[in-house]
């Protein structure tokens, strides 16, 4: 390992690493960043959707040379029951511009190429290395990292965390407590390959830079609370489904088996119709918003990205939030340089309120509510998407009865679903001021 | 999932990480169950059916054994056990394990 003294040790090369790695060595910084995998990207798992806005503020052109699959011009979201799906579209000529607001993309890739914009910027990066604790000094200050290779630690001014949703390193430095099961949702997706021209013609896209994003909630999670999605890549489909841990451990349900059941919903399967699987991935997304949040920084280090549980779960957002974190961590770590102060807990206040400050920390506050809601409320994941169902189903189908018998059912269905019309004035009550 | 006639894993998942890369580090497995006296907690027992990369099985004896080769080190395991200490459970060392090809 290097002998040098950093002016920061990243540990991590997935969005906020890189974010926060690129940010420091465009302004001077010594940086060292440390990835476990082959090359970085080789361990990182996304659906995956890219917001542009969150890049944009750290590389301004990363259009013209980043490989981006399609741009988003159309977002579903549908309520899924058994046989059926009830939902909405956003479909829009507006996101036809000139620089994109949304993208979908293939992380591994993505996150080389983040990575080489990294190295250009004067980063120093250490692959292959699985960085195993923290150093910290007499008074308990972190001053560096020990990892899993030869030539013992390697020392810095300050350590950023950029470790991902597990976060082993910054616990077993007994920098925080473990995630809790129900403060995280396990995800199982697959890419599923076809011709360019079939996923234009199947989700009527206009051309190969055209992309559709669906996202869905019901019956393809079997009564636990969680999504499904479906992503088009150029010349994929990536599928998936989470929910959170703790229903999985309570349910037993595989996940693989609920991904199986999900393609083979009637109103998935032609769109996979054809499609050859090239890989299958398992992730932990962290879903327990703000109440979740560890504590972010202490003397000589700090955490961005999912290893903060930075995640808007309502808005499927991470990845935007985990970039900004990054940025802001290298910011501060600038500003305390430039000033010649030590990265102390004292210090750091300045990216603590810059989180603050920022849309990684009003979004989650925002939706602080929601992760307790819906865990406790699992009839929004079937009760009411299965009665829309039934209700359009009957409302759609021409059979010879009156119009009014029809409509007098389906309120009496939804009456019935909730034992009486308080639980349904409840249940919505409680969801819009968990939303508010 | 579990192919009772050997205890193996079931054709459809060898089939499923089959797709997938790994680089394995022979003889050095980064997940290890430490059994209780007591017999093995409803948590580990639960691995058997929601790991992703069904790496939990029930052997002959009515444990649970863990074979980590086709692991996508996603943790689940790791959160779902923390409790029981029924696991020992590390990253791989350095370029080692799971490589994704698209992720």
């Amino acid at each position: 390992m290097p002998a040098e003294h950093f002016d920061a040790i990243v540990v991590g090369a997935g969005p906020s690493g890189n974010a926060a790695a690129y940010t420091m060595g465009k302004a001077g910084l010594n940086v060292l960043q440390i990835d476990r995998g082959e090359y970085p990207g080789s361990k990182n798992v996304q659906g995956a959707i890219l917001y542009a806005d969150a890049l944009e503020r750290i590389i301004p052109d990363f259009r013209e040379t980043a490989p981006l699959e399609r741009h988003v011009v159309e977002q579903r979201f549908w309520m899924l029951s058994e046989k059926s799906h009830t939902g909405t579209h956003h479909r829009s000529d507006t996101f036809n511009e000139e620089k994109p607001n949304r993208y979908t993309i293939l992380r591994a890739q993505f996150d080389k190429w983040f990575s080489k914009q990294v190295r250009e910027a004067g980063v120093t990066l250490i692959t292959e290395t699985t960085v195993t604790e923290l150093v910290k000094n007499e008074a308990g200050k972190v001053i560096g990292v020990l990892t899993d290779r030869e030539g013992g630690p390697v020392y810095a001014d300050v350590v950023v965390l950029a470790e991902g949703v597990n976060g082993l390193v910054g616990q077993r430095s007994g920098l925080r407590s473990e995630i809790k099961p129900q403060h995280v949702a396990l995800a199982v997706k697959e890419t599923h390959f076809l011709p360019e021209e079939t996923v234009r013609e199947r989700f009527n896209l206009a051309d190969e830079d055209e992309g559709v994003v669906i996202e869905v909630l019901g019956s393809v999670s079997s009564g636990m609370v969680g999504t499904g999605f479906l992503y088009t890549n150029k010349e994929s489909i990536s599928i998936g489904v989470g929910c959170l841990v703790a229903d999985f451990a309570r349910e037993k349900i595989p996940p693989y088996e609920l991904l199986d059941r999900f393609k083979n919903h009637p109103s998935v399967k032609p769109l996979l119709k054809g499609a050859e699987m090239k890989e299958y991935v398992a992730h932990l997304i962290p879903e327990g918003g703000y109440d979740a949040i560890p504590q972010l920084t202490g003397d000589g280090w700090l955490i961005v990205g999912d290893a903060g549980q930075f995640v808007n779960a309502v808005h499927r957002e991470g990845s935007n939030l985990a970039m900004t974190s990054g940025r802001l961590a290298g910011e501060s770590l600038i500003a305390l340089k430039a000033q010649g102060l030590p990265a102390t807990n004292d210090n750091l206040k300045l990216y603590r309120d810059a989180l603050e400050d920022s849309v990684v920390i009003k979004d989650l506050k925002k939706y602080r509510k929601i992760p307790g809601l819906l865990e406790k409320n699992r009839q929004l994941f079937t009760t009411y998407p299965a009665l829309l169902n039934r209700s359009m189903n009957a409302f759609l189908r021409v059979d010879g009865r009156d119009k009014r018998s029809k409509e007098t059912e389906i309120l009496k269905g939804l009456k019935k679903a909730r034992g009486n019309w308080l639980n349904v004035a409840f249940d919505m009550l409680k969801v819009a001021r968990a939303w508010r | 999932m579990t192919d009772k006639t050997n205890g193996s894993k079931s054709p459809r998942m060898e089939e499923r990480l089959y797709q997938n890369r790994y680089q394995v580090d022979e003889g050095r497995p980064h997940v290890k169950i430490n059994h209780q006296a007591g017999g093995d907690s409803e948590e580990l027992k639960a691995l058997t059916k929601i790991c992703p990369a069904g790496c939990y099985s029930i052997n002959e004896d009515g444990q649970v054994e863990v074979a980590a080769d086709g692991c996508m080190e996603c943790g689940t395991c790791r959160i779902v056990c923390q409790a029981t200490g029924e696991l020992e459970w590390s990253y791989p060392r350095g370029g080692y394990g799971i490589l994704f090809k698209f992720g």
